[in-house]
């Protein structure tokens, strides 16, 4: 029988990572990330994981690593945050176009300057268009339940692609959470052994990773396009499926206590627990509003957001990242992009709040609310505003 | 009179082999040196490998969609991380050989790069991969600049040649720094095994790889791989300036087996170092004082080669 433990939610994310019974982890330590790679190097050196454990020089070099390993045909892991992910920046774009499915859980850290190794997306943002596969979660289940998807979406032969797991640095991979884990036998039914298809082998030689002229890269790069898209309907397929096994369900986005609301809050991340509870007492108070939360991130899902939000006249949407000089939070131009072609469409408000680590309380959910539906009346001068920040 | 095995091959079966695994129909330049080194490396090789390239002339020529000139395994990612490119697959197929899920036991994991590639961007993840132990063999094919993007100097570009960012000007005479010495910072990793070769000695070269191949840990190989387009030179003189890099102990052929020093080629004197600077444009404006100066550096540098052969000098 699964149990239910008490565990801070990095250890509970390794322990997962032993459960999908990874061959390689490459892997770097940063802050928020490093009780992740810690425990991880415990259970290979207690024999609990049978794995490769490569303490890399660096993030480039674990990224590269994970290259290697996955074109080997390994079941391969890493885990990085903030500054780390960035130094992977351009290795990230060679996992996915040359189609190795490598699972990173990525403990969301802000940018330097100044250094900051508190949570916010500012690491998430900078990856966008990187190709991979990018999942955001909430809480510790959550991590635990979608590092498990995160391999059998990635090695599926109809994907095969790196998928990120988002969790926030310190909000949710420092906590201690009541976690269910899976009994292994369900898990090893749930998630077959890798099988890549054409890994690097003397007995049946490949060449991968060639250079491409202009008459063919734009079809390389239309094809990754394509099959980025398609790999939506296999995330589904296996959310369902995990759903099935295992009784927790997911979907790219998820809405509480939304449906036939006016003014709609849009949250990524662990701050969406808070933000359930303050809908939870603005409801009590007779307030219009309800919470949706963006899980899926790329493919970016569409569909699922126009529908979420036909019924909504206001949507405010909260980013924990910055587009300098830009239009705010790239959650929420993203959600405008979406949503600009349909004819009944919600006035969109962008916040940008929870940077480098602060908090943001219920209270502070609710004066969010309050001052997005606010603006959506009398309009501002402002593309953005950042919540709480002294001027 | 071992040196003979500098020049000929050991014995009647150890002579080149006529299977290619570097095909020809790629599209290096008329007389590259480091495509004849790779088709030589890769001759010495043999089928049980898998190649990792890093970005630079060999990747550019050899693998252009939809073509490739590779019948071994091979994959190129980026251009600094070769090393850690190969550290992941042999790590992989170790661990799926031990699970029992491939069965890849002997199979040796080649890093290929260049002279940039290897001692400036690639430098941190060629280090991180020899200090982990990992059973692979790293091959720096020299051709002492960054070729491929148009013959910018790098740091094992030699003293005083002129390259298109360290161009010999009124004021300048190109290079002004001396060559990095990449197989001294190999052999400060106390790694198995560590040499250098040049085309020009064929046998030479391919015993070397061989002994890699045997090697069991991190091998590293320093090869000289004269390039016409950037040196300067008539592309007919490829071998002959590789014979000349060594005569005049401007590079000369050693190997570092468990940190022990050892030349593949003891030159009782050096030819004078004219004789291998004239043929090439790179060095052509080198006045006479510069030109002494490198035949002092040249001549200290091969002394303390010496000492370290003899045993003198500690690394």
């Amino acid at each position: 029988m699964a149990t239910k433990t008490g565990i801070e939610v990095s250890i509970a994310l390794s322990e997962a990572v032993r459960l999908a019974n990874a061959d390689v982890v490459a892997a770097y330590p940063i802050t928020p990330q490093t009780h992740i790679v810690e425990h991880l190097a415990e259970l290979v050196a207690d024999g609990e994981l049978d794995a490769a454990y490569i303490p890399v020089e660096s993030e480039h070099s674990a990224m590269s690593a994970c290259l290697g390993s996955a074109a080997a045909g390994a079941r391969t892991f890493t885990a990085t945050a903030g500054q780390g992910l960035e130094l992977m920046h351009e290795v990230l774009y060679v996992a996915s176009s040359m189609r190795l499915p490598i699972v990173m859980a990525v403990a969301n850290r802000a940018l330097s300057a100044p250094l900051s190794v508190w949570g916010d997306h500012s690491d998430v943002m900078a990856v966008r268009d990187t190709g991979w596969i990018q999942i955001f979660t909430e809480n510790g289940q959550e991590v635990v339940d979608n590092v498990l998807c995160a391999f059998r979406i990635a090695e599926d032969r109809r994907v095969l692609l790196p998928v990120m797991i988002h969790l926030d640095g310190f909000h949710l991979s420092h906590m201690i959470e009541p976690i269910t884990f899976p009994e292994q036998n369900k898990v090893d039914q749930f998630l077959p052994p890798n099988d890549y298809p054409l890994p690097l082998d003397p007995n049946r030689p490949v060449t991968m990773g060639d250079f491409g002229p202009p008459f063919i890269y734009s079809e390389t790069k239309w094809a990754q396009e394509v099959n980025l898209k398609a790999a939506k309907e296999v995330v589904l397929q296996v959310w369902n499926e995990f759903g099935d096994a295992f009784g927790r369900h997911y979907s790219p986005v998820e809405g509480y206590r939304y449906e036939g609301c006016r003014v709609l809050l849009l949250t990524m991340g662990s701050f969406s627990e808070t933000a359930m509870t303050a809908i939870d007492k603005m409801r009590s108070e007779g307030k219009d509003v309800g919470l949706m939360r963006l899980r899926l991130w790329r493919p970016f899902p569409f569909d699922e957001i126009r529908h979420t939000v036909k019924d909504a006249e206001v949507l405010i949407v909260l980013d924990r990242a910055l587009s300098f000089g830009g239009p705010g939070g790239p959650v929420c131009s993203e959600i405008k992009a979406a949503l600009y072609q349909v004819d009944k469409k919600p006035k969109i408000v962008s916040f940008v709040g929870g940077l480098g680590g602060r908090d943001i309380s219920v209270a502070g959910f609710e004066d969010i609310v309050n001052r997005g539906i606010e603006i959506s009346e009398t309009g501002s001068s402002r593309e953005f505003e950042i919540f709480g920040v002294r001027e | 009179m071992a040196e003979h095995a500098v020049y000929t091959p050991k014995s009647i079966t150890d002579l080149i082999a006529e299977e290619e695994r570097f095909t020809p129909g790629h599209r290096a330049c008329i007389g590259c040196g480091e495509a004849l080194a790779v088709r030589l490396t890769c001759k010495a090789l043999g089928n049980n490998v898998i190649i990792v390239n890093a970005t630079g002339c060999m990747e550019i020529v050899s693998s252009q969609l939809p073509y490739t000139s590779w019948t071994v395994p091979w994959i190129h990612t980026l251009f600094e991380n070769t090393a850690a490119v190969a550290s992941g697959i042999e790590a992989g197929l170790k661990i799926l050989t031990k699970k029992g899920r491939r069965l890849l036991p002997d199979v040796k994991v080649v890093a290929m790069a260049g002279d940039g590639g290897t001692s400036g961007i690639g430098i941190q993840a060629l280090s991180g991969a020899l200090e982990r132990g990992h059973n692979f063999i790293y091959i720096c094919f020299d051709n002492e600049a960054y070729m491929n993007t148009g013959i910018q100097r790098s740091s094992a570009t030699p003293y005083g040649a002129s390259t298109t960012t360290s161009p010999a000007g009124k004021v300048s005479i190109g290079q002004i720094t001396w060559k990095k010495n990449m197989p001294a910072i190999a052999v400060a990793h106390d790694i198995p095994y560590v040499a250098t070769a040049c085309p020009t000695y064929p046998f030479d070269l391919m015993t070397k790889v061989s002994k890699a191949v045997a090697t069991n840990g991190p091998s590293y190989l320093h090869i000289l791989s004269v390039c016409p387009t950037g040196w300067r030179c008539p592309t007919e003189l490829t071998i002959e300036i590789g014979r000349l890099a060594v005569q005049t102990g401007i590079f000369p052929l050693y190997e570092v087996e468990n940190g022990k020093y050892k030349l593949s080629l003891d030159l009782l004197k050096l030819r004078p170092v004219t004789d291998y600077l004239k043929l090439q444009g790179r060095f052509r404006h080198l006045s006479e004082d510069v030109i002494n100066e490198i035949q002092q550096r040249v001549n200290e540098e091969y002394a303390k080669l010496k000492e370290k052969v003899d045993g003198k000098s500690l690394a």
